[in-house]
């Protein structure tokens, strides 16, 4: 290279001290397949995508699962009901509680169980409290995915470790709950946890403030997330997404509000929807969907009733519920569970099925993707929410 | 919104609560863990242990009637009837081993004993460098007396007294134990052991 | 709620029907309107041509023959009051009383109306050779991998699924586990690995360590 005005005829550019010598790059033509995973942080535990890239671009994407994969379903048909109930816990082990609930409600419909009040109030604010700590985690993952390395998280699992010391003072366990039992639940709440619980939710505005401070204006938050990973509303249905993944691709969908299982009529609370259905609408739904929750468990925080937190007729050991069928269903932080039992009258369920939802929700993984670059393939698994032990079984 | 000032807004807040880290009681969480340690919930549950009443031997309360060991989700409870030498039983464990390696910790077996018998101890390290005998705990390793769970568990353990002493009296008709937390509505008689089942298909 | 047995003089080429089909006394009375069975069954046999005797409803699910199908979840989907567009749940489940037959089962709702579950059933002919039943995931995305997990679980052939693969185990396994009758093998980890080499070497390093502590 030699400057304009550099007279013609100067002495000729040195010798370079090395070649290169160019090569037909086998790169130019070719796509690439990367393997990402099973070990791989930003994967969410063991789990593997196969993209196949052209340059940086996605243009293939096998989502490969299993590795955690224990035939949860068939170790449930080989135990009793009872002891199925600690099993559920490692599903979604971010959201024991709400796992417990959709077995609990399946077998009590499956039997006709009844369950007291004071026992449903005690759900409610243990799920509730769940879903909270879920997606404020969820949240933090995801800006871990996005690059904003570690203080997100840390933040979000410091507010989650509140929560845990309510579980954990209730329940005797921070994430394995194992804390419903068919027509109640096992431990009663003393004032002094549900003083507790008062003081997180008060606190808890002020921490998301905080929180949304942090993220939701910021401008690398937005470009990395808007109108990445789009999901129309048309195949968020058909693909039978579920939670605040299909609701935020505008599905007015939510089980508590369709179903209303539980006490979930009583309350008085929103479901936001989103209007695009990409990661940051993702993201900014459960933001407000934790604000929902809050609202939920002060009101009832307020309404709890005194009285027994068991059904009484329920039998704890030889629990055999009469011949039939039923299929149960939730609004767990990671969508749709449901769970699908048949029994022949014995001791242990002839059939027991989960319908879990971040392995369904994984279904479109690969349409969201395509011709994304790699790096948001990352963030837009993020977004999906998926937990493994959930998703293998 | 100018392009760039949520991003100063968000280095505020991190600069806010990286020095508020420091002085800020809010914020100061994290638990030097082996000097300091927390002492765990009293509901909280690890391993179980036996509890016995007096002599650690003749005192276990466990009358090996193996409920325990059937309704145990993984079947890491393996037990053995005590027997004199005309073979009648005495109602004692002879063998009474859990394998810790295999317990999930979700406190049924002291759900569903009928005797008061196993109790969720709350230690909670446990690590040994010795893999396969180390985590076998043995009848002798798993049982602790009446005052450790005391100890450990206040009002659970005095609801238990309560319990078992009413149950001694032979007079009185069954006393509902419904105010005990961990154990609810456990069959109070039934001390017939159930013949064991083919525990997998 | 009597067992009904297997139909003996089943017409040629009918899938043996009737598992016990397990009656729900307790479930409560089926939702009203659109998804009463009894009335479900008559519109059916009524709009969709070539249904008539081949949907039955039993118990509280709508069991349809495998040939048709596919043109009865397009009715149920399309269908104005009905408009079940969200494939909730898919599963298999081995009977093998009193009629060997998969039966795959799928739990229906709508998001438009908010209604369900509808419970549909569809089983194979039976557990070996013709373990077939055609692929919903032309009608609901949803079905996709749940289809692949029946078939991985329970050898369920969906034919028409456009990647039907193992997805929970590994390729190379050629068991169903989830069968009534899967036996695991005694110690699957010592066939493919060397894993008793391992232990062996493992228990050697113990003997030595304990020589060592002890002497
Ligand atoms: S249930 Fe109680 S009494 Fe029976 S064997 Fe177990 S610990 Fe012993
Ligand atoms: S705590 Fe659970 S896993 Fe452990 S021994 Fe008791 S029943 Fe078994």
């Amino acid at each position: 290279m030699r400057d304009v005005d550099e007279p013609v005829g100067a002495a000729p550019e040195p010798e370079p001290r090395y070649k290169l010598t160019p090569v037909e790059s086998a790169f130019d033509q070719q796509q690439l397949e990367v393997s990402i995973g099973p070990q791989h942080p930003s994967t969410h535990g063991v789990f593997r995508m196969d993209v196949t890239l052209d340059g940086e671009v996605v243009t293939k994407l096998k989502p490969v699962m299993g590795y955690l994969h224990r035939n949860h379903e068939q170790i449930a048909e080989r135990t009793t009901y009872l002891g199925t109930m600690p099993f559920t816990d490692r599903l979604d082990y971010f959201g024991s509680l709400a796992n417990n609930w959709g077995y609990a409600l399946t077998v009590e419909k499956l039997a006709g169980i009844t369950v007291p009040e004071r026992a449903e109030y005690l759900r409610v604010i243990m799920c509730e409290l769940t879903r909270v700590v879920n997606h404020t985690c969820v949240a933090g993952f995801l800006l871990q995915d996005l690059g904003a390395w570690m203080t997100p998280l840390v933040w979000a699992l410091r507010e989650r470790e509140k929560v845990l010391d309510v579980f954990e003072s209730v329940t005797g366990a921070r994430m394995m709950c194992n804390y419903f039992r068919f027509g109640g639940v096992r431990v009663d709440m003393t004032d002094d946890d549900l003083a507790v619980v008062q003081k997180i939710i008060d606190e808890y505005p002020a921490f998301l403030d905080e929180f949304e401070a942090l993220m939701t204006k910021n401008e690398i938050l937005q470009q990395r997330c808007q109108g990445v990973g789009v999901l129309s509303k048309e195949l968020a249905i058909s693909a039978g997404i579920s939670g605040p993944m299909a609701r935020a691709s505008g599905v007015p969908y939510d089980v508590r509000k369709v179903d209303k299982y539980g006490i979930y009529d009583r309350f008085d609370f929103k479901v936001p929807l989103g209007e695009k259905g990409d990661v940051f609408d993702r993201y900014y739904m459960r933001v407000l969907e934790v604000a929902e929750s809050l609202k939920i468990l002060r009101q009832a925080l307020k309404d709890m009733p005194k009285g027994p937190i068991q059904d009484p007729k329920t039998k704890i050991r030889n629990f055999r519920p009469a011949k039939g069928e039923a299929y149960g269903r939730i609004e767990s932080p990671k969508g749709e569970l449901g769970f699908y039992i048949v029994s022949q009258g014995d001791k242990s369920p002839y059939r027991y099925h989960v319908r879990a939802p971040s392995f369904v929700n994984l279904t479109i993984l690969e349409d969201m993707c395509l011709g994304h670059k790699l790096a948001d393939a990352i963030v837009i698994l993020g977004a999906v929410d998926i937990v493994l032990g959930e998703v293998d079984r | 919104m100018s392009f760039g000032g949520g991003m100063l807004k968000s280095l505020a807040m991190t600069a806010r609560n990286f020095v508020g880290s420091y002085f800020d009681k809010k914020r100061l969480v994290t638990v030097q863990y082996p000097e300091e340690r927390l002492t765990p919930k009293e509901n909280f549950r690890n391993i179980p242990f036996l509890v016995f009443d007096g002599d650690a031997e003749t005192g276990l309360r466990c009358t090996a009637c193996k409920i325990c060991e059937q309704e145990c989700p993984p079947q890491c409870i393996f037990i053995e009837l005590l027997t004199d030498e005309k073979g009648i039983s005495k109602k004692k464990p002879k063998v009474f081993d859990i394998d810790m390696t295999v317990c999930m910790n979700c406190g049924i077996c002291a759900e569903v004993c009928p005797f008061d018998a196993i109790k969720m101890d709350s230690e909670y390290e446990l690590s040994t460098t010795d893999r396969f005998t180390g985590l076998l705990a043995d009848k002798v390793r798993l049982g602790k007396s009446n005052e450790y769970y005391h100890r450990i568990k206040h009002t659970e353990a005095v609801g238990v007294d309560e319990r078992l002493a009413a149950k001694k009296k032979p007079a009185p008709a069954p006393v509902k134990p419904a105010a005990a937390p961990a154990a609810p509505a456990a069959a109070p008689a039934v001390p017939a052991p159930t013949p064991p089942t083919e525990p997998k298909g | 709620m009597t067992e009904p047995a297997a139909p003996p003089a089943a017409p040629a080429g009918t899938p043996p029907a009737a598992p016990p089909a397990p009656p729900a006394p307790a479930k409560p009375a089926p939702p009203p309107g659109p998804l009463d069975l009894g009335p479900l069954v008559a519109r059916i046999a009524a709009e969709v041509p070539g249904t008539a005797g081949l949907v039955a409803a039993e118990g509280p699910a709508l069991v349809v023959d495998r040939r048709v199908l596919l043109e009865v979840m397009r009715f149920l989907r399309d269908d104005k009051t009905l408009r079940l567009d969200f494939l909730s749940n898919l599963c298999a489940v081995d009977w093998l009383k009193p009629v060997a037959v998969l039966e795959v089962v799928y739990h229906l709702f709508s998001v438009e109306k908010r209604h369900g579950p509808l419970t549909v059933k569809c089983r194979t002919a039976n557990r070996t050779d013709d373990a077939v039943v055609p692929s919903v995931v032309s009608l609901w995305r949803s079905a996709e991998y749940q289809e692949r997990e029946a078939f991985d679980l329970y050898g369920v052939i969906f034919a028409g699924h456009p990647d039907l693969r193992r997805i929970l185990t590994w390729d190379e396994l050629t068991d169903f586990p989830m069968r009534k009758d899967y036996r695991p093998p005694d110690n699957f980890e010592w066939e493919p690995t060397p894993h008793d080499e391992v232990l062996k070497r493992a228990a050697a390093h113990q003997a030595e360590r304990r020589e060592k502590a002890g002497g």
